[in-house]
C-alpha cells in the first residue's frame, strides 16, 4: 500500500508582482476554471503519482474583520500557495517537478519573495512546504495509478454486459465467468493493466503504528491532568463562546460569482479558505489541541471512504499560517458548492464547529460542538465569505467522484476474489 | 410565544401559496414589463389579489402578483431594500454560465435560446397570474388587461390547458407534496429527524416563519422609519423591524416544453411491440404508474399515493434509482435508517454502521422540499405542449436550485454512474466525455438494466425567479418612493 502525502508550498508575493502573477497562472487554463493539463508551465499531467494540486492566491481580505471589531490588525502577506496530494513522499513529488518542470515553476515563483535565480529552486520549495495540521485521505493507500487502471477495468466490463431490457437473464455465475475470461484475455494482450500494490513502506508502517499507540496512550498518561483541566476548560469556553463576535455578512455578489465561474467544470470542485483565529491564548490553543485530534481522526479512524458521514472529500488539509495566527483549509470535493455545504450543515456541523469555530466570526457555537453552522445561512455567509478564488486546479482523473472510485475497487476486489457465493456474484454483477 | 403572535394571517398571503386553485381550471400568466412606473404602482396599490382566506362559496377568479428583482428596481423600490432579499434572487435564473451549469440550463436548454427570461429585454418584471372558472378567464383578462395597460408591456401571455391533473406524458402530476404546517405546530428547534415526514414547516415555503433548522430566513427588514404608516407586519424575530417579506415567498416558474411524441416513439422502439414492457418503462422512468401509484410496496393506507419512502427499496429493484421521482424527493430523514438507540445513532452520527454503497449519500430530504403549482400548457394538435413549472419556497438555493442542479441534472446522483434525469435531463456528454443519456434500472437476476440512447425529451424555454409578496407587502411596495 502507498500511503499519500501532501505539500504546501506558501510563498509571499513580492511588492508589485500580484497581477503578473495572476496572468501568469491564468494561462496555465484553457479558460478558468479548466486546466491545461498539459500546460507549459507545469503539465500536471506528466506526474502519474499527482492526485490534485492547485495553485491560489492568499489575499487577506478577511483580516480586516477583525478591525470591525476594534481589534489589531496585523500585516499579513499575501502569499501564492502551490499544494497538491500525491501517491508517496512529497519531496519526491516536488523534485519531479523541479527535474520536469523546473523552468515553469521557477517562473511562477519569482513572483515571490526570496527566490534568487542562484537558488537551488528544489530547497527553495523544500524551505517554503509547510506543515499540514491535519489531512485528510479519503482512502489512505489509493494510487492514482489504481484509480485509472480501475477505472479502465470497469469501462472495459461495462461496456462488455448486456443490459438490453428484452434479453432473457443469463445464469450470474456463468456470465462472471465469462467476464473474467474476458479481462484475462485483455490482461494477456495488455489492454487492461492492474498493478498488484505496491508493498507498505515499513518506515510509515512504523510510524503510523507508533502514531495509533502514542497518542491514546499519552492521553491516559495525562488523564489525571485532564480531568482536573477539563472544568477549567469548560468554564473558559463558554466564557469565550458567549463573548467570542460573530461576523457574517453576506458577501459580494461579484466575489461569488467569480468562484461560481471556476466551479462546476467537473463533477469535483475545489474550495480554498482562509481565515484568522480568534485572538487570545485559550484560542490559540485549542485550535492546536484539536488538530491534533482531527489529524488522528483522520489517520486512524477515517480514511476508509468517509469523514464522519460526509463521502465526498477527495482531500482536505488544515494549515497553519503566519505563526498560528491563520489557517488555511482547502479541500476537493464532489458536487456544486451548495450541495457540499449542505452536506456538512445537515451530517457534520458538529466537526465542523470543533475545528472553525476558533476562526474569527464564526456563527455563536454552544459547547463547541452545538449550534455554528447549523445557522444555516451565517454559516454559508461565512463560508464563502473566507473562500478564495482558487486560480489553478487540476484532478488526475476527470468525471469520476468518490461514487465511482468505490464501486471499481470493489469490482477489481470481486474481479480478483478466487472464489464468489451467488449472493456476492450477484452484487459484483450490479456494480458494472 | 403568544398565541395571538403565532397565528398566521391568511389575509395577509398571496393565495397560491395556500391553494392549487384547482376549480380554477383556467389560467393564464401574463409577463409584463413596467413600462411607466407611477401607473404600474398606481395599479398595484388597489389590484385585486386573492389572499389564501378561504372563501365561501369559492371564488370565480383569482389573481397573483409576483416580480423579478429587476421588477422592483422598476418599480423604484430603494436599492436597500431589493438588496435584502437572497442572492439568487437578485441575480436572476439566467444570470450566468455558472448557474447555467448548476441548473443544467445547457445546450438546447441555454437562456440564450428561451423565449422570456433569457436576453435581458425579454426578462419579466412582473408575473401576473390569472386564474377562473371555466369559461371565465377572457373576461377576467379583459378587465385585467384593462387596468394594468396604463403602466406596463406584455412580453408574453403564457396560456395554460387543463390537463385534468395528467402532465402531457400522461401521468398524473402534482401528487407528492409537502403538508405545510399551518398551524405551527412543528417545534421550532433545531433537532434531528429521524423519520421522513411529509409535514413541511411553514418557513420554508413563507418567508417571517421558523424555517425546518428553527431559524428565520433572511429578507429585507426595514427600519420602522421606513415604514411610517406601520402598513407592514413586524418581524418576529426583530421587533423593531418592519418585516417586507413577511407572508411572501419566492416563486420560480420554468416553462418546460415536452415532446411527447418523441418520449413515446423511444419508449416504442425500446419495447419493440410489447405494450407491458412500453408502460413498465415509462413508470419506472417516472417512478409511478401512469395512475400516479408509487412503484415501491408498503405506503399507508390513509395516503396510498404519497405516504411512503424508499426505505424498503434500497436496491431500486421496484423504483430505480434515477427514476424522476425518487430524484426529486428521496423521502430519507436525518440519519440513515437504524436503531433508534443511543450507540446506533452515535455509530451512524459517524458515518459508520454501513459499508452499502448508496449509505447516507442523501440525507435530510426535508431541507430540499418544493411547493409545486404548475400549470399545463398546450397539447392541442400540432401545437406545442409542456409544463408552466412553478414552485414556492424561502430558500431558491437551498430549494429549487439544489433539486434542480444536485438531485435531478447531477448525472452521479446518488452513486448513479452517470446519467441525468430520465425526464429532464439535457444529454450532453459528462467533463470526461461519456455519455449521460442512460437510464438504469437494477434488476434482480443480474447487472442493471438499461436504457441508452435518451433523446432530450423536455426543453427549458423560459423561466425567472420571482419574489411572491404578502399582499399588505404588495401594497407597501406600490407606494414606495414619494
Amino acid at each position: 500500500m502507498t500511503p499519500q502525502s501532501h505539500f504546501v508550498v506558501a510563498a509571499a508575493i513580492a511588492p508589485g508582482r500580484e497581477p503578473g502573477l495572476r496572468k501568469l497562472l491564468a494561462s496555465m487554463n484553457t479558460a478558468p476554471g479548466i486546466v491545461d493539463p498539459a500546460n507549459v508551465l507545469l503539465p500536471f499531467g506528466a506526474f502519474p503519482r499527482l492526485h490534485y494540486a492547485r495553485f491560489a492566491v492568499l489575499g487577506d481580505a478577511t483580516m480586516a474583520d477583525l478591525e470591525v471589531f476594534g481589534l489589531p490588525r496585523p500585516r499579513v502577506p499575501i502569499y501564492l500557495v502551490f499544494m497538491g496530494d500525491c501517491d508517496g513522499p512529497a519531496e519526491a513529488q516536488l523534485a519531479e517537478f523541479v527535474q520536469r518542470a523546473g523552468d515553469g515553476l521557477r517562473r511562477i515563483f519569482s513572483h515571490c519573495k526570496g527566490l534568487d535565480v542562484r537558488d537551488d529552486l528544489l530547497e527553495w520549495l523544500m524551505e517554503h512546504d509547510r506543515p499540514v495540521a491535519a489531512p485528510y485521505v479519503n482512502w489512505i493507500g489509493r494510487t492514482v495509478v489504481q484509480i485509472r487502471e480501475e477505472s479502465a477495468l470497469q469501462r472495459a466490463l461495462s461496456s462488455r454486459v448486456v443490459r438490453d431490457v428484452n434479453e432473457p437473464a443469463a445464469d450470474p455465475q456463468r456470465l462472471r465467468r465469462e467476464l473474467v475470461a474476458f479481462v484475462r484475455t485483455e490482461q494477456a494482450a495488455g489492454r487492461i493493466v492492474l498493478t498488484p500494490p505496491a508493498p507498505t513502506p515499513l518506515g510509515w508502517r512504523i510510524r503510523n503504528t507508533l502514531h495509533a499507540i502514542g497518542l491514546p496512550l499519552a492521553a491516559l498518561l495525562l488523564l489525571p491532568l485532564e480531568i482536573v483541566l477539563l472544568p477549567v476548560v469548560l468554564v473558559l469556553l463558554r466564557r469565550h463562546e458567549k463573548r467570542d463576535p460573530e461576523y457574517c455578512p453576506r458577501p459580494r455578489a461579484a466575489a461569488v460569482r467569480e468562484m461560481q465561474q471556476l466551479e462546476d467544470h467537473d463533477p469535483s470542485n475545489s474550495f480554498t479558505a482562509l481565515g484568522p483565529v480568534k485572538p487570545g491564548l485559550f484560542r490559540r490553543w485549542l485550535v492546536q489541541l484539536l488538530l491534533v485530534l482531527i489529524a488522528y481522526a483522520c489517520r486512524h479512524v477515517f480514511g476508509r471512504g468517509h469523514l464522519g458521514r460526509v463521502r465526498t472529500i477527495h482531500f482536505a488539509h488544515w494549515v497553519f499560517l503566519d505563526d498560528k495566527t491563520r489557517v488555511l483549509f482547502a479541500s476537493s470535493y464532489d458536487g456544486s458548492h451548495e450541495s457540499y455545504m449542505d452536506d456538512f450543515i445537515n451530517k457534520v456541523a458538529w466537526g465542523l464547529n470543533l475545528i472553525f469555530s476558533n476562526g474569527f466570526g464564526w456563527p455563536r457555537t454552544d459547547w463547541l460542538i452545538k449550534g455554528g453552522a447549523r445557522h444555516e445561512l451565517r454559516f454559508k455567509y461565512y463560508q464563502r465569505g473566507h473562500q478564495l478564488p482558487t486560480q489553478v486546479w487540476y484532478k488526475a482523473y476527470p468525471g469520476l467522484t468518490l461514487t465511482d472510485l468505490d464501486r471499481n475497487r470493489r469490482i477489481r476486489e470481486g474481479f480478483e476474489d478466487v472464489e464468489m457465493s451467488d449472493a456476492q456474484v450477484l452484487a459484483w454483477l450490479k456494480l458494472l | 410565544m403568544a398565541e395571538a403572535a403565532m397565528s398566521v394571517d391568511h389575509e395577509d398571503i398571496q393565495g397560491l401559496v395556500r391553494f392549487g386553485y384547482r376549480h380554477l381550471t383556467q389560467a393564464c400568466f401574463l409577463l409584463l414589463r413596467i413600462r411607466d412606473a407611477e401607473a404600474a404602482r398606481a395599479w398595484l396599490a388597489t389590484a385585486p389579489v386573492s389572499s389564501a382566506a378561504a372563501r365561501k362559496p369559492p371564488p370565480s377568479t383569482a389573481m397573483q402578483i409576483a416580480f423579478t428583482s429587476a421588477g422592483l428596481r422598476a418599480l423604484g423600490v430603494a436599492e436597500d431594500t431589493v438588496d435584502g432579499f437572497s442572492a439568487e434572487f437578485l441575480a436572476g435564473m439566467s444570470s450566468d454560465a455558472g448557474r447555467a451549469r448548476r441548473l443544467g440550463d445547457l445546450g438546447a436548454n441555454d437562456p440564450r435560446h428561451w423565449q422570456w427570461g433569457g436576453a435581458a429585454d425579454r426578462l419579466p418584471h412582473v408575473l401576473v397570474m390569472l386564474y377562473a372558472v371555466p369559461g371565465g378567464l377572457d373576461a377576467w383578462l379583459q378587465t385585467v388587461r384593462a387596468q394594468c395597460d396604463a403602466g406596463f408591456e406584455q412580453i408574453a401571455s403564457l396560456a395554460t390547458s387543463d390537463m385534468d391533473g395528467v402532465e402531457p406524458f400522461g401521468f398524473v402530476d402534482g401528487i407528492s407534496q409537502p403538508n405545510v404546517d399551518w398551524e405551527r405546530q412543528r417545534a421550532v428547534d433545531d433537532e434531528e429527524r429521524l423519520d421522513y415526514t411529509n409535514l413541511s414547516c411553514l418557513g420554508e415555503y413563507l418567508l417571517g416563519y421558523p424555517n425546518e433548522y428553527g431559524a428565520y430566513t433572511d429578507r429585507p427588514l426595514l427600519d420602522a422609519a421606513r415604514d411610517p404608516a406601520a402598513s407592514l407586519p413586524r418581524a418576529e424575530d426583530h421587533a423593531d423591524k418592519a418585516d417586507l417579506g413577511r407572508n411572501g415567498s419566492y416563486l420560480v416558474m420554468r416553462q418546460l416544453q415536452q415532446d411527447v411524441e418523441g418520449f413515446w416513439r423511444f419508449i416504442d422502439g425500446q419495447a419493440g411491440g410489447d405494450a407491458g414492457l412500453r408502460k413498465k418503462l415509462a413508470e419506472a422512468m417516472v417512478g409511478r404508474t401512469m395512475a400516479g401509484e408509487p412503484l415501491v410496496p408498503g405506503a399507508r393506507p390513509d395516503d396510498p399515493l404519497n405516504g411512503f419512502t424508499y426505505e424498503r427499496d434500497a436496491d431500486g429493484l421496484r423504483c430505480p434509482f434515477g427514476a424522476h421521482i425518487r430524484r426529486s424527493n428521496p423521502r430519507n430523514a436525518d440519519l440513515p435508517p437504524g436503531a433508534s438507540n443511543l450507540i446506533s445513532r452515535m455509530v451512524r452520527t459517524l458515518g459508520f454502521g454501513s459499508s452499502a454503497r448508496r449509505n447516507d449519500l442523501i440525507a435530510s430530504t426535508r431541507f430540499h422540499r418544493l411547493l409545486r403549482r404548475g400549470r399545463e400548457y398546450g397539447g392541442a394538435a400540432g401545437e406545442e405542449t409542456g409544463l408552466h413549472f412553478v414552485c414556492l419556497g424561502a430558500n431558491i438555493a437551498r430549494q429549487f436550485e439544489f433539486v434542480q442542479g444536485a438531485w435531478l441534472a447531477g448525472t452521479k446522483f446518488d452513486a448513479l454512474a452517470g446519467e441525468g434525469d430520465p425526464l429532464l435531463g439535457h444529454r450532453l456528454p459528462g467533463p470526461d466525455g461519456l455519455p449521460t443519456d442512460g437510464f438504469s434500472m437494477p434488476a434482480a437476476t443480474g447487472p442493471d438494466r438499461c436504457l441508452s440512447g435518451l433523446p432530450q425529451f423536455v426543453t427549458v424555454r423560459g423561466g425567472a425567479y420571482f419574489f411572491l409578496p404578502g399582499i399588505r407587502a404588495l401594497r407597501y411596495l406600490s407606494k414606495v418612493p414619494s
